[in-house]
């Protein structure tokens, strides 16, 4: 077991890459930690899910949270949309979404951008581990 | 968007961001990505046709 994780790491290192900065790039921009890594397909493959879920859960005029300290709920609710990385930022400075739920579905499209959020930090932590040869490719 | 387009969309995102992070080669990562869909959606339909019954 040691040596595969040994032999994972030697893999991985030839990208240049540290794996905190793959860890940042991939948490603010989706997708950036793996092409960091010179994996374009997988990258894609995160870009468009996690900005797929982030702009239905927009369309469908779901609650963008922002910082608080009220219900746990809302609380978590940050914390998962904050995962979205640059997509979150965007919304608060352009003001996309709703500052609450007002029509059915909304409350869909607030779970797809907290869940869009949540994707992207598994995301990033895969590219991490890729990095630094926690996981072999 | 229905209810059931919405959960074919979260399924199809949830189940690719799954199949990527969780499988080292690529073909276990779409067969595991399949699975992670059909699981996704076959429970919510499951789920559904519980809550259906528990109504009537």
């Amino acid at each position: 077991m040691t040596t595969q994780v040994q032999v994972a790491a030697k893999a991985n290192s030839g990208t240049g890459a540290s794996a905190y900065l793959v860890l940042a790039a991939g948490w603010l921009v989706p997708g950036a930690g793996h092409f960091l890594l010179k994996k374009p397909i997988r990258g894609t493959l995160l870009l468009i899910s996690v900005v797929g879920m982030f702009v239905i859960g927009i369309s469908l005029e779901g609650k963008i949270y922002t910082p608080n300290t009220g219900d746990l709920l809302d609380i978590l609710g940050f914390v998962g949309q904050l995962g979205s990385g640059i997509l979150y930022m965007l919304a608060r400075v352009f003001g996309w979404g709703h500052d609450s739920v007002q029509i059915a579905v909304a409350d869909y499209g607030t779970k797809f951008i907290v869940v869009a959020g949540l994707l992207n930090i598994i995301s990033a932590v895969d590219a991490h581990s890729l990095a630094n040869g926690r996981k072999a490719s | 968007m229905t209810h059931f387009n919405a959960v074919l969309l979260f399924a199809l995102f949830v189940s690719t961001v799954f199949g990527i992070t969780m499988r080292s080669e690529p073909k276990m990562m779409i067969r595991f990505g399949a699975y992670t869909f059909a699981m996704l959606v076959g429970s919510t339909i499951v789920a559904s046709w519980l809550m259906w019954i528990i109504k009537r």
